[in-house]
């Protein structure tokens, strides 16, 4: 299959500090990615630049074989749609009118049926008359979920699969939503999307994902699948603790709860 | 399982639940609103044409036999009373629109053009255009002398809100104290400014400051009425371009590029507007504050915060609003004329108070 989007040799700086430090990344179609890490690892910031909200110091982004930066804004929202880590809204929008938002200036019936659609996937039916600035964190950010949701399905009605990107989609959720929105994003996926989510919960990531990129220190520390990644030796040297994991019936790996330590003490 | 399979909780909270009333319904009820107002407007003053002789007055009924106030009335009509209704009315709409698209732009409901400075900016370049012109420089401004005011409160006006915005901005987020504060040392700069030019005019010049400093708009004529037509033309215009951006701007500038918008672009656009608007409101009446505040609060509480129809109405609104202000401002005490910025002020500062109160717990203010 080909590669949706690819990053070679990405790098920025803000000043002295060097965020990200020659990253390089591929995305097929219909792929799920988890890139999981430490704070400060840049893990947001990779996603940022993927979507072209920043721009990288040096290297290159390609959405569909083409430089990102020759992409107008107009249609890199046709081909790609990011939920953002920090959405706040300050005017009294209600879920309707901000899921709606990502239909565009689109408004036809078979546009409504998505934002319905998108409305009852996240679970806010009765939800859809409040205004957001009323509801609690979680239900903002399914709220922010199903407008991502609808600018994807409208933009893939149009020109095909497309790539769906999610900065800490589930910071707020509680466990049964978390877990209904990796199944969700998973649906997607096997549509042809390309699912590409950072994640703080690794158990979560090993659910969710097909390949997981574990960074540290604005590199790539570890990249493979969930068994390859999630192991004890991995999350030593970049999370500094000391983390048993067990194997699921099903050969997934499974961190297990336990009183954490740091490994430097030991 | 999906997240469609969760039930959701049988516990339902009311609190916040809206309905907005249907788009037609509200622009129909607002214009109507309108058209009572300017006839009101028409009818009262300090010669009061009763409303049943309005249409012949008008032209719209043939006159009766031996009519003799006919000529009255339609000489106050159409060289004072309709001017005056239609300055206001567009200067209104003006005020009312350019604090919708401000608050929009910097995503917070207190913004307004006269309390941030960009009023006292424009005000202040165009003081100094009078001075200027009535200087041994006039001759070298000599032919753009109509549209001298206008110009220099627009530039001024720009100017501000340029500033303004880089200082409120970081990261492509708009901090609401950085920015209500930025504008309360930039109206300080601008009023110092003006002050001192206060200070430097000779009596004639004082007396064309002044005059136009404490906003009234005893002095529109056709003639002014037709210097506002392009920057309201091009405002309403330019609504039918920018509502959807600065729909999603509210989620933040990241946002509304991931959902397609030019931002940058937008806010050009957005500036340019607000200060044109501003400019021309400032040039012929002076300072007048609050209208942009009160009028697009009152709106988001009947339809909501979505701009289609927010923009729109709060040309409408605004031009209630001041067309009534500006009535009761000559009839009240009449036969002298109060300052129209102090009746707008009187409504608005303690609807911008309320407004604080609200958002108090909201944002971190």
């Amino acid at each position: 299959m080909t590669e949706l989007l690819t990053a070679s040799g990405v790098s920025l700086s803000l000043g002295q500090a060097t965020l990200l430090d020659h990253v390089d990344l591929s995305l097929r179609g219909g792929e799920t990615v988890a890139i999981v890490g430490p704070n400060g690892a840049g893990k947001s910031t990779l996603l940022r630049l993927l979507s072209a909200d920043l721009r990288p110091s040096r290297g290159t982004v390609t959405l569909k074989g083409r430089n990102i930066d020759a992409w107008s804004p107009a249609d890199l929202a046709m081909h790609r749609a990011m939920l953002s880590q920090h959405v706040t809204v300050s005017f009294p929008f209600t879920v309707e009118e901000v899921v709606r938002m990502g239909a565009g200036n689109r408004s036809t019936a078979a546009v409504q049926r998505l934002i319905d659609d998108a409305i009852a996937e996240v679970g806010l039916d009765t939800f859809r008359h409040r205004e957001l600035p009323t509801m609690s964190g979680g239900e903002q950010q399914r709220a922010h979920f199903a407008r991502i949701l609808v600018q994807l399905a409208c933009g893939e009605a149009a020109r095909g699969p497309g790539l769906l990107m999610l900065d800490e989609p589930t910071s707020s959720l509680d466990l049964k939503h978390q877990i209904a929105l990796v199944e969700t994003s998973k649906l997607r996926a096997r549509n042809g999307t390309s699912v590409i989510a950072v994640l703080h919960d690794l158990n979560l990531a090993i659910r969710f994902a097909g390949r997981i990129i574990v960074m540290c220190d604005g590199a790539i520390a570890a990249e493979g699948t969930p068994n390859e990644t999630i192991t004890s030796d991995v999350l030593r040297r970049v999370f500094h603790i000391n983390v048993a994991v067990a194997q699921s019936e099903n050969g997934a790996p499974y961190l297990l709860p336990q009183l954490m330590r740091a490994a430097t003490s030991d | 399982m999906s997240l469609a399979d969760i039930k959701p909780t049988a516990f339902v909270r009311t609190k916040g639940h809206v309905r907005r009333p249907p788009a037609l319904f509200v622009v129909s009820g607002l214009i109507l609103l309108l058209l009572l107002t300017i006839m009101l407007a028409a009818t009262v003053g300090a010669a009061s044409i009763p409303f049943s002789r309005l249409p012949t007055a008008l032209g719209f009924a043939a006159p009766a036999a031996g009519d003799t106030l006919l000529a009255r009335d339609q000489l106050i009509l159409w060289s004072i009373r309709l001017p005056r209704i239609a300055v206001a009315a567009m200067i209104g709409g003006i005020l009312g629109a350019a604090g919708a698209i401000m608050q929009g732009l910097f995503r917070n409901p207190l913004a307004d053009p006269a309390l941030v400075g960009v009023s006292s900016g424009g005000a202040f370049a165009a003081a100094s255009a009078i001075i200027i012109s009535d200087s041994k420089y006039a001759e070298h401004i000599h032919f753009m002398q109509p549209i001298l005011l206008p110009l220099a409160a627009f530039i001024g006006s720009l100017l501000t809100t340029i500033i303004l915005y880089r200082i409120a901005t970081r990261n492509g987020r708009t901090s609401i104290a950085i920015f209500l504060l930025a504008g309360l040392a930039i109206a300080a700069i601008a009023n110092a400014g003006i002050g001192l030019l206060v200070f430097i005019a000779d009596d004639r010049q004082l007396r064309d400051i002044t005059f136009w400093l404490l906003g009234s708009l005893s002095g529109a004529t056709w003639s002014k009425a037709t210097t506002i037509v392009p920057v309201f033309a091009l405002g309403a215009i330019a609504m039918i371009f920018i509502h959807r951006g600065l729909d999603v701007l509210i989620l933040g500038e990241s946002e509304a590029f991931h959902s397609g918008v030019d931002v940058e672009r937008l806010k050009r656009i957005c500036i340019v507007i607000i200060s044109a608007m501003t400019g021309v409101a400032v040039s012929i009446c002076g300072v007048v504050g609050f209208v942009g505040i009160v009028v697009p609060h009152l709106l988001r509480l009947m339809i909501g915060p979505g701009h289609r129809l927010l923009l729109p109405s709060s040309i409408v609104l605004g031009a209630v609003m001041l067309v009534g202000a500006d009535t009761l401002a000559r009839t009240i005490v009449a036969p002298a004329e109060m300052p129209i910025g102090i009746l707008t002020a009187a409504v608005g500062a303690p609807v911008f108070l309320l407004i604080l109160l609200r958002q108090r717990g909201l944002v971190g203010l």
